[in-house]
């Protein structure tokens, strides 16, 4: 069972507020990521929960029982770190073990789930090296396997794949994300990166300055992000947000559309513009399209190759449908 | 970018530094070896010829060999685990955050800087003074008679200096290594439900292993050859005679180098075999 509930709680570091009152439920069994650009409090939120930092106000409640006061060690949360903190003068053996003999747990049940943690993960081979001798994906996933033999009542994951190199990060995101099918256990996850969380999430919690901005699935972010800042921040590349003349036919201060929803045409549209800078992936093609009435660049998405050059005039044309109004405070108009 | 031509330059701009050093060795090790090998009394005759291993003989055989032999690992044994168990402590507690730290942290290193001469002197004077001394007036203000302690506590009182010095060495080399320990180690083990006496013991030891073998074998290397210390406060009465004291009374106040000099080269022996023994204990910590 992994029931964490957050009511009410802040965060003071002196007189600084990081965490203002902030309440959140995550319930068992679910991936939830924190995401938020650097400096928004992510890392702070899941220290609190994991009993690393004391909570200034609030409360927190682990499967119905307050623990706000609980050392950390007692609340059945295991942490995975962003530097895998692992114990460099143990072997991996000793690594996975350590909360297990700090338990005191009998050898004989250490060893089986030891071997079982092992044989998930691929360490299986690796269990009498030091994790000085190991790449970076094998320290993280020794990591992980100390976090999973304590068969915690939820894993918190703070930042743990911005050590990888990029292949290495998708292939590991890509592992955690099976290993949560497997277990089943509640998992929190920190990131900066809006693309893991879009790929992980069961619910992304999106924090600016220690405020939730959003709660809910990937998809209901990208479908309707709730105000300009989760807007511009979910998805890659970014909604093109459009002030002024352009934005007035919708009745609203701004709109947004996702690059992926405009078309484009050699001959007519909505919007005349400019091609600059154009960015082809092979399977999709990105433009920078300075256009007349509008202020800032447009990013394009186009499928495949496209024939189109620097300098070039192409008409845009916005889908109706999938553009988002947001008012003069910067919140969605449904 | 080291190609041929370079490297041989290399060796040639070291070679001087490398012959002058090797000199420098050499000559000393090398008079020694002679002198003990020959009669030689300065004040009674000079050189007076070829002595083979008589020197060797007399000086092992005086009745002050072993106790000095006894009375140097005391010291040495005694001030390391001192520095070592205190420095460790001193460093922790320097570690967490505190108003004035920057200050605190020179006064710990201060007696580091005080020489050795100077710092016996004040311990003697100032502290150990039967009559005039603050341990004296301490005892005194609790009614108890004070101890002499340069002559009934001659060991612990040489320890207790010598420890006061080296103490800031240890205490400089331990805090260095416990600032370079990962804090998210010690939260990982937090979690893992380490108490803090575990994470001590498992994690911070551990990690300090290095730090404590530099600490180890500096410390090992000064101190088999502490003299100034026993110079002025007993003179190496009162059973605190180390071999390079021995060495030092047999040289100029027997006035005997010969057979200082069969001395010298006991102490050669005995640092080399103290050396191997700490490099079969500790030095594998330096590998990893």
């Amino acid at each position: 069972m992994g029931r964490i509930t957050l009511d009410k709680i802040t965060k003071k570091f002196g007189d600084v507020e990081v965490i203002p009152p902030l309440d959140l439920t995550i319930n068992d069994g679910e991936f939830v990521v924190f995401v938020g650009p650097s400096g928004c409090g992510k890392s702070t939120l899941l220290r609190l929960i994991a009993g690393l930092e004391d909570v200034s106000g609030g409360e927190i409640r682990i499967d119905g029982s307050d623990a706000t006061m609980v050392p950390p060690a007692k609340r059945g949360l295991a942490m995975v770190f962003q530097s895998y903190a692992l114990y460099p003068h143990m072997t991996v053996r000793k690594n996975i073990a350590f909360p297990l003999r700090m338990a005191g747990m009998d050898p004989a049940e250490q060893d089986r789930r030891i071997t079982a943690a092992a044989d998930v993960l691929n360490l299986t081979d690796y269990l009498d090296r030091r994790p000085g001798q190991l790449s970076g994906g094998q320290r993280q996933r020794v990591a992980i396997g100390r976090a999973i033999v304590r068969e915690p009542a939820a894993f918190l994951f703070d930042e743990p794949l911005s050590n990888l190199d990029a292949a290495l990060r998708v292939g590991m995101r890509l592992e955690i994300s099976e290993l949560h099918k497997r277990l089943k256990t509640t998992m929190i996850y920190v990131t900066h990166d809006q693309v893991e969380a879009m790929t992980m999430a069961d619910k992304i919690v999106v924090l600016r300055a220690g405020h939730i901005e959003q709660v809910g699935s990937p998809l209901e972010l990208y479908r309707a992000p709730r105000n300009l800042f989760v807007a511009g921040f979910i998805g890659s590349p970014k909604m093109n947000l459009i002030d002024g003349p352009a934005a007035a036919p919708y009745q609203c201060k701004t709109i947004g559309i996702r690059p992926e929803h405009i078309a484009v045409s050699a001959e007519s549209g909505d919007w005349k513009g400019t091609v600059g800078v154009s960015e082809h992936l092979g399977s999709d093609t990105f433009f920078h399209v300075k256009c007349d009435d509008i202020s800032e660049p447009l990013t394009v998405r186009v499928g495949g190759e496209v024939d189109v050059h620097y300098g070039d005039t192409i008409w845009l044309r916005p889908d109706a449908a999938q553009i988002h109004r947001f008012d003069d405070a910067g919140l969605r108009i449904a | 970018m080291a190609t041929k031509a370079s490297r041989s330059a290399a060796r040639i701009m070291m070679a001087p530094a490398v012959v002058l050093l090797l000199g420098w060795m050499l000559v000393p090790l090398l008079m020694t070896l002679w002198f003990s090998f020959r009669n030689y009394l300065p004040l009674r005759g000079g050189d007076l010829g070829w002595a083979g291993f008589d020197n060797y003989v007399r000086f092992v055989s005086s009745s002050a060999f072993w106790p000095s032999i006894q009375a140097t690992l005391v010291i040495v044994g005694s001030v390391l685990v001192i520095t070592l168990v205190f420095g460790i402590l001193l460093a922790l507690l320097l570690d967490q955050p505190m108003w004035g730290q920057g200050i605190v942290r020179i006064l710990v290193i201060a007696p580091f800087f005080v020489m050795p001469t100077v710092s016996a002197l004040v311990w003697k004077n100032m502290f150990m003074d039967p009559v005039n001394g603050l341990f004296a007036h301490l005892w005194r203000f609790f009614g108890a008679d004070p101890i002499s302690w340069l002559s009934d506590a001659s060991m612990p009182s040489i320890v207790m200096i010598v420890s006061w010095q080296w103490l800031p060495f240890a205490t400089l080399i331990l805090l260095t290594a416990v600032q370079s320990l990962d804090g998210e180690q010690l939260e990982a083990a937090e979690m893992d439900g380490a108490t803090k006496l575990k994470r001590f013991y498992f994690i911070i030891l551990p990690h300090l292993g290095r730090a404590i073998t530099i600490v180890i074998l500096i410390q090992t290397i000064f101190l088999l050859a502490i003299f100034a210390e026993i110079f002025v406060t007993t003179g190496g009465a009162f059973g605190t005679r180390t071999l390079s004291y021995l060495i030092f009374q047999r040289v100029l106040e027997s006035q005997n180098i010969g057979l200082g000099s069969a001395g010298g080269v006991y102490a050669i022996i005995l640092a080399n075999i103290v050396a191997i023994f700490l490099m079969r204990i500790v030095g594998k910590n330096l590998d990893n």
